[in-house]
């Protein structure tokens, strides 16, 4: 059997008064070799989140102030009025569990659970998938309903948004996808449990900035 | 070495890295508790469009205050902001905060309010 595909439960090695919902660590082994003591690549993970919410508080802003500028004279139906909210939310709790199927495939590389780690990141990454369908879906609905990219400002600003944010869900897949393929060939060791971490990282901010975009654009009304 | 204890021994040196980093990482029962409660707050805020009208004044504080608390406890939980370096929250909360004002006096200056 390779190593990728043993099970070495960690967890298993708590010992008596350890807090059962958390899993244990050996406090006498060594820190990183960094000048933090932390990791490098997760640091730069966490910089590049950081930067993104430049970005996406950008996108968001400009979207909040167009969706009320001119909308006496625009050309073609306003966003708000095309919104799907019971099928939007759906999409919104589809990201929102691979949030959970993301942290489950991390818990079982950390234990070397290999098989079970495959499984949930294939689920994250269809539920990923499964998301981004459906915002190509509802894009496609709403041109049909005559509001296209440049037909006004808001609708720019409503693509631009959720398009960049769609991209950035692909991204996550490819990611996700990249990592089942490595597993399956046997090079996502347990030693690799940080690389996955670091992409759950970014997983995870794609969820965040959906909260987001779901309550500010698609809930609070204009 | 075996295999076996080389998988073990790998698993454990990235326990004990993580460690170092100050987290110490919650179980899946954690995760999925915290799911259930996301899950929870999202019926919610859908449920405030189906009630708009009675909410009244009240309906966008309430949905501020369910975006906030989802995305604080994906952050703190998910992302594990919550047992992670303090560092890590330094970093990502500076660009956060730096976001937040820059956007809100750009809103602010067109007169968004």
């Amino acid at each position: 059997m390779s190593v990728s595909e043993q099970a070495a439960p960690v967890a298993a090695t708590a010992g008596p008064g350890t807090h059962p919902d958390h899993v244990p660590h050996d406090a006498t082994a060594p820190a990183h070799h960094t000048n933090t003591g932390l990791s490098n690549e997760k640091l730069g993970m966490w910089l590049f989140l950081g930067s993104e919410c430049l970005l996406f508080g950008g996108l968001i802003s400009a979207f909040l102030l167009y969706r009320t500028k001119d909308v006496e004279g625009m050309a073609g139906p306003a966003v708000a009025d095309l919104y799907d909210i019971p099928f939007t939310s759906v999409s919104s709790f589809v990201l929102l569990m691979s949030s959970l199927t993301m942290v489950l495939a991390l818990s079982a590389i950390q234990r070397a659970d290999h098989r079970r780690a495959r499984t949930w990141l294939l689920t994250t990454a269809m539920l990923g998938a499964s998301f981004v369908a459906g915002q190509v879906y509802e894009f496609t609905a709403f041109v049909r309903e005559g509001l296209g990219y440049t037909t006004n400002l808001q609708s720019s600003a409503f693509y631009t948004l959720t398009g960049f944010h769609g991209v950035h869900v692909t991204i996550g897949i490819l990611m996700l996808v990249s990592l089942f393929v490595m597993s399956l060939r046997g090079r996502l060791g347990a030693e690799k449990a940080e690389t996955v971490e670091i992409i759950g990282l970014y997983w995870h901010f794609v969820d965040i900035v959906w909260i987001i975009i779901f309550t500010l654009i698609y809930l609070v009304p204009a | 070495m075996s295999d076996d204890t080389m998988a073990e021994a790998a698993a454990e040196e990235y326990q004990a890295q993580t460690e170092h980093e100050g987290h110490d990482h919650p179980s899946e029962r954690s995760y999925v508790v915290i799911a259930i409660v996301l899950a929870l707050l999202t019926a919610l805020e859908v449920a405030t469009f189906y009630v708009e009208e009675q909410l009244g004044g009240l309906l966008v504080p309430s949905l501020m205050v369910m975006m906030v608390v989802k995305f604080f406890l994906v952050v703190a939980w998910f992302m594990h902001l919550r047992f992670d370096g303090r560092l890590f929250t330094r970093v990502f909360v500076s660009g956060l905060v730096l976001a937040v004002g820059v956007y809100a006096v750009a809103l602010t200056t067109f007169r968004f309010w």
